[in-house]
């Protein structure tokens, strides 16, 4: 389905994830992260630009690659996005939700 | 002579041995396994060992029975594989040239990726029924346990048979119904997902499961540590579930071998083509089942279709031909809701499970995403598919390698994708 964020019309899922992670910008983070109630500071744009790194490269994304790999530990990225750090940066970056089969 | 090299006699490595075998000249190929076990357990029995449903000895035969005649096997522990020299080191020193390897380590648990998971109250508070022994402990335990909190967890994603823990805690409820104790026991499902669903039709169609079963669901939560004498479970973000008896699934990993070769990703899983199964660093060395690192489930049904995707592949390859088989993800899982109903799940990379039929459009007898007692028998005689069908590599009728979209209830946008 399509959706206006940020005066842009992407589309979205059911839960409102971008679909094409070429339709992201800025604008719609900033917009997706203040529907989620997290304001993005220079931290929150390097974990994002990490997520959408690792996205494009194929990665499945987890917390384990984050606390390896990533540009804060497993404890700052929790503090950054509060209560299900992983769904919420995701929607957040435009690359879907860590999913399982059912 | 030529080699074709199999790291792994588990699902998927005795069916690629066994269908190589009957498609390569003997007289021109050699086919020989490694695996460092002896015996072969029929895995997608551990769920129900534990409430009792399996003796033990139905869910475990001898490898060496299962290999076709032709097919030679070692039973050594794998050191590494040195693709630059197409050669496999073993523990003892010998080392196995190859011309074309396939590897099918599969995955393990690995509990002490968890800080404190396999400390004190290791099977004794906190089991594990990933493995033959693990579902054989809580098997003994749930015999004589009273009540209390009972909390089935997952540690971290991906793990195999991904809806296995989910079953777990269906059974469970109907195990605990069965001997007249359910109102003894709180059942809690602890998941590093944003719930027992994540894809939206299943989270529509099958969500009032959990409120009809009285299965609390804790969601993403990311297991930091594990206090076992006390029965406590901790996340990075500050949260904390009890537990008189917890039930988890520990980290999956591929074998100490992929690390060692310097082959595999943080968790050991071979970086591999989702569409050839062909690895990405090495043209002769293939991947199938639980060891790749492809986006779909690991499960047995996958490594049954990718085996007959590789196949195709291998063929190709020794012919000198470009690889033209593509697997598409396809999964297709018997789902145990307890009460001796199933559900059975059809998906593939790009489509979620839908509602429908199978194997049959619009006829079935199996029913898709819905619960039926014909689904829990479908089950049930898997075993013995497994062990008469499967293994010897017949193709299985009626079941396709890639999936059908026929007789399946998929929206006017997901078909277009």
């Amino acid at each position: 389905m399509e959706k206006e964020i940020a005066g842009c019309t992407v589309s979205v899922n059911e839960e409102g994830y971008l679909t094409a992670l070429d339709q992201w910008n800025r604008e719609i983070a900033e917009a997706l992260a203040a529907e989620e109630g997290v304001g993005l500071t220079e931290q929150h744009w390097e974990v994002i630009q990490f997520l959408q790194d690792r996205y494009r490269a194929g990665e499945a994304l987890s917390i384990r690659s984050i606390g390896k790999h990533g540009p804060v530990d497993i404890k700052q990225f929790y503090a950054l996005f509060p209560d299900g750090p992983l769904k919420k940066a995701s929607r957040i970056a435009g690359i879907p939700k860590p999913a399982s089969c059912l | 002579m030529k080699k074709l090299l199999i790291l792994g006699a588990g699902t998927a490595g005795t069916i690629m041995a066994n269908v190589m075998r009957a498609r390569l000249d003997t007289e021109q190929w050699d086919i020989t396994v490694v695996d460092q076990r002896e015996t072969h357990y029929y895995q997608p029995g551990f769920l129900f060992l534990p409430f009792d449903v399996y003796t033990p000895e139905q869910l475990h035969q001898p490898m060496e029975g299962l290999l076709s005649r032709g097919v030679n096997r070692i039973q050594q522990v794998i050191q590494k594989v040195v693709p630059e020299q197409n050669q496999v080191q073993l523990s003892n020193g010998d080392l196995l040239e190859y011309d074309l390897l396939i590897i099918a380590t599969g995955t393990d648990i690995a509990p002490d990726e968890v800080d404190g998971l396999s400390g004190p109250g290791w099977r004794e508070k906190v089991f594990d029924f990933y493995t033959f022994e693990g579902a054989l402990a809580l098997r003994d335990r749930l015999k004589n346990w009273d009540g209390g909190k009972l909390v089935v967890h997952i540690c971290e994603m991906p793990i195999k048979c991904p809806v296995a823990p989910l079953e777990f805690a269906f059974l469970a409820d109907a195990f605990f119904a069965d001997k007249k104790m359910r109102d003894k026991v709180e059942l809690t499902f602890v998941t590093p997902l944003s719930g027992a669903f994540t894809k939206p039709t299943a989270t529509q169609k099958l969500g009032h499961l959990l409120e009809e079963k009285n299965i609390q669901i804790v969601s993403d939560f990311a297991v930091e540590r594990v206090d076992g004498e006390n029965g406590k479970l901790f996340d990075y973000g500050g949260k904390e579930v009890d537990f008189d008896l917890l039930v988890t699934v520990p980290t999956n990993m591929g074998d100490p071998m992929i690390a060692r070769s310097g082959l595999g990703d943080d968790l050991n899983f071979v970086p591999t083509d989702r569409g050839t199964l062909q690895s990405l660093k090495h043209e002769n060395i293939f991947v199938i089942g639980d060891a790749t690192n492809v986006p779909a489930s690991k499960a047995g049904s996958v490594a049954h279709f990718e085996s007959e995707i590789l196949t195709e592949n291998l063929l190709s390859f020794i012919a000198g031909e470009p690889l033209k088989a593509e697997f598409d993800g396809h999964a297709n899982c018997f789902v145990e809701t307890g009460h001796g109903k199933a559900l059975l799940i059809d998906f593939n990379y790009n489509h979620e499970p839908v509602e429908g039929t199978f194997p049959f459009p619009g006829v079935g007898p199996l029913t898709l995403l819905k619960e039926s007692r014909m689904n829990h028998f479908g089950k049930l005689a898997f075993r013995w598919i497994y062990w008469n069908l499967l293994l010897p590599g017949y193709h299985l009728p009626f079941v396709q390698a890639a999936m059908s979209e026929a007789g399946k209830d998929f929206s006017p946008h997901e078909i277009e994708e």
